[in-house]
């Protein structure tokens, strides 16, 4: 039987604040244990919650920047449980009326095709502490600074069909929060964590079949990796005649397998109420459309605009505004030499090419926008061939100055001279008889293709210099007047 | 409505309560009473009326984003059962 698998993700993305959602804390990443815990963070008798207006701020930009409901009054509530990293015995978070409700978001698959994809909503909520397993004499060691870092928690409709389009949301929805700047981003360092729901249904079934959750799986090749895992595991169970069991599992990247989690532990219920300590949250229309009006031109409104006004492809507009940093350095680049086209070729395979063959990001590229939009200047005002241009873009990457500069100080200039060109072409003509014979033996069709023939050995006489339109035409000229004279 | 043995076994595990079970019928019995009082509130009608998740007729206030806590962790810690190496000890709580 063939199986369509059923995906909704469950993204904590953690919002980039400088003091936590609910006290005065530094959220600095990577503090000595504990440091960075206040008495509210510990849950000391009598503190109270203050909400972080800033964490307020980025989950509105969230919702404005995926077109979602707005909740113009929302109320944060206690969600129940018992861990030692989790002082309080419940977390802050939002349940019956969250920041941010519907929405929908796009995505691009690798075909070119978009897809649309329901947000069911996003709340704001707290983060926990840390629990540290290792040899403290058979105790468990808690820190508590990450306790009480504000989280948003983005919730997808069950629309994903594979991994691969769970993973061009994941990364649509990271150039998203990053545009908008409202988090780091950092995967390493736990700022963006997803669970995973996966369930199989037969083909053309419209009821969900049983899920399981994979809980906090931390890059986007192990959200690939443990959705292809198990959806082969449940395809295994039910081929067999078997029910898969509705349970979280934990994706083990070691083993590459996903495996339930202690299933002794009685289902929790969060036994959720509305938290006395925190008033509704009610946010001014006024204060929603000024940010609405302040927020940045966001990707599939940028991709849109390099296509209409830049001409480019979709594909390469959907390259080239992965990151603001990157689209913004195209830009910069095209503007400057007036060709959109070959502006995006550069700036996608010379410049993206040498930044990930040495794993930088395009904000600390060698080469700035008005380096490359000079060399580019030079291949269109034919000073040089696209050729040679790629050998002043090593030496500019390698500091070497600016492209006239370089192309000045090694000799680069394009050779258009039509009389010097026209001595070389003599010359080439002279030293190949063969070749010349086999020429005009030749019908037109193949004329085309011997003729590279002399164009390589012009080239090649001329340490690529040579204008190779300027070579085609005399080439063609010279070859095509001898025959006639023979 | 009412709540049967295995059910308070259940909730008394969810909130971390031991119960013996030569206590459970009278718990039981007492439990019974109170979902009985909340049945007789459920029949008044609440048609028009807005849900009511804070008694106070007000907004939440919000604070700045600035950093107004230092580190008082040894504070903290000198009134912990258990720390070392900065943490907070607590039982295993994985196997």
């Amino acid at each position: 039987m063939s199986w369509e698998t059923v995906i909704g993700l469950e993204v904590h993305l953690q919002l980039a604040t400088q003091s936590k959602i609910f006290s005065g804390s530094s959220t600095r990443f990577g503090a000595e244990p504990n440091t960075q815990a206040s008495a509210v963070d510990l849950a000391m008798p009598g503190m109270l919650p203050v909400l972080n207006e800033q964490a307020v701020r980025f989950a509105v930009m969230f919702g404005l920047g995926i077109d979602a409901e707005i909740g113009r009054r929302s109320v944060f509530d206690r969600k129940n449980y018992f861990y030692p990293d989790l002082p309080k015995g419940y977390q802050i978070s939002q349940f019956a009326e969250p920041i941010v409700g519907r929405g929908e978001f796009e995505i691009t698959l690798e075909d070119g095709s978009t897809r649309s994809i329901g947000i069911t909503r996003a709340h704001l909520e707290e983060d926990a502490g840390k629990s540290l397993h290792e040899d403290f004499h058979g105790q468990t060691g808690i820190d508590l600074n990450r306790a009480g870092t504000p989280l948003l928690e983005i919730v997808s409709e069950p629309d994903l069909r594979s991994a691969t389009e769970a993973v061009a949301y994941l990364k649509a929805l990271h150039s998203l929060v990053l545009y908008l700047g409202i988090s780091d981003g950092n995967m390493a360092e736990g700022s963006m964590r997803c669970d995973i729901n996966l369930s199989l249904r037969p083909a053309g079934s419209d009821t969900l079949g049983t899920r399981a959750e994979i809980k906090n799986v931390n890059s986007f090749r192990f959200v690939e990796k443990a959705i292809q895992f198990e959806t082969l595991r449940q395809a295994d169970i039910l081929e067999s005649g078997g029910r898969v069991v509705q349970e979280t599992r934990l994706y083990d990247a070691e083993r590459d397998e996903t495996r339930p989690m202690r299933s002794k532990e009685v289902a929790n219920d969060y036994r959720y109420f509305p938290e006395p300590d925190l008033l509704p949250v009610v946010l001014e229309e006024s204060w929603i459309a000024q940010l609405r009006s302040e927020l940045p031109e966001l990707p599939p409104a940028k991709r849109a605009r390099f296509v209409s006004d830049y001409g480019l492809s979709t594909y390469d507009a959907g390259v080239l505004v992965d990151s603001r940093a990157l689209a913004d350095y195209f830009e910069a680049v095209a503007r400057d030499c007036g060709d959109a086209k070959i502006a995006a070729n550069w700036v996608q395979v010379e410049l993206l090419g040498q930044l990930n063959r040495e794993d930088l990001d395009i904000t600390r590229s060698p080469v700035p926008p008005t380096q490359l939009a000079g060399l580019i200047r030079r291949i269109l005002d034919d000073s040089i061939s696209g050729k040679i241009a790629k050998q002043v873009f090593e030496a500019m990457w390698q500091g070497e100055g600016d492209a006239d500069q370089i192309i000045e100080s090694r000799g680069l200039k394009q050779v258009s001279d039509s009389g010097k060109l026209e001595a070389m072409v003599d010359a080439v003509i002279k030293d190949s008889p063969d070749q010349v014979a086999q020429y005009r033996a030749a019908d037109a069709g193949k004329q085309k293709k011997l003729i590279g023939y002399f164009v390589g050995q012009v080239m090649k006489a001329s340490r690529g210099q040579a204008n190779p339109g300027m070579v085609n035409q005399l080439l063609a000229r010279k070859l095509g007047d001898n025959q006639q004279d023979a | 409505m009412s709540i049967g043995s295995d059910e308070l076994s259940r909730i008394a595990e969810l909130a971390r309560l031991r119960v013996d079970s030569d206590e459970l019928p009278a718990l039981t019995r007492r439990l019974d009473d109170i979902l009985g009082m909340v049945e007789t509130l459920q029949t008044v009608d609440t048609e028009g009326v807005e849900p009511l998740s804070n008694p106070l007729d007000a907004h939440q206030p919000l604070r700045a984003d600035v950093v107004t806590e230092g580190n008082r962790r040894s504070e903290f810690q000198s009134i912990a059962p258990a720390v070392e190496n900065g943490l907070y000890l607590v039982p295993k709580v994985i196997e």
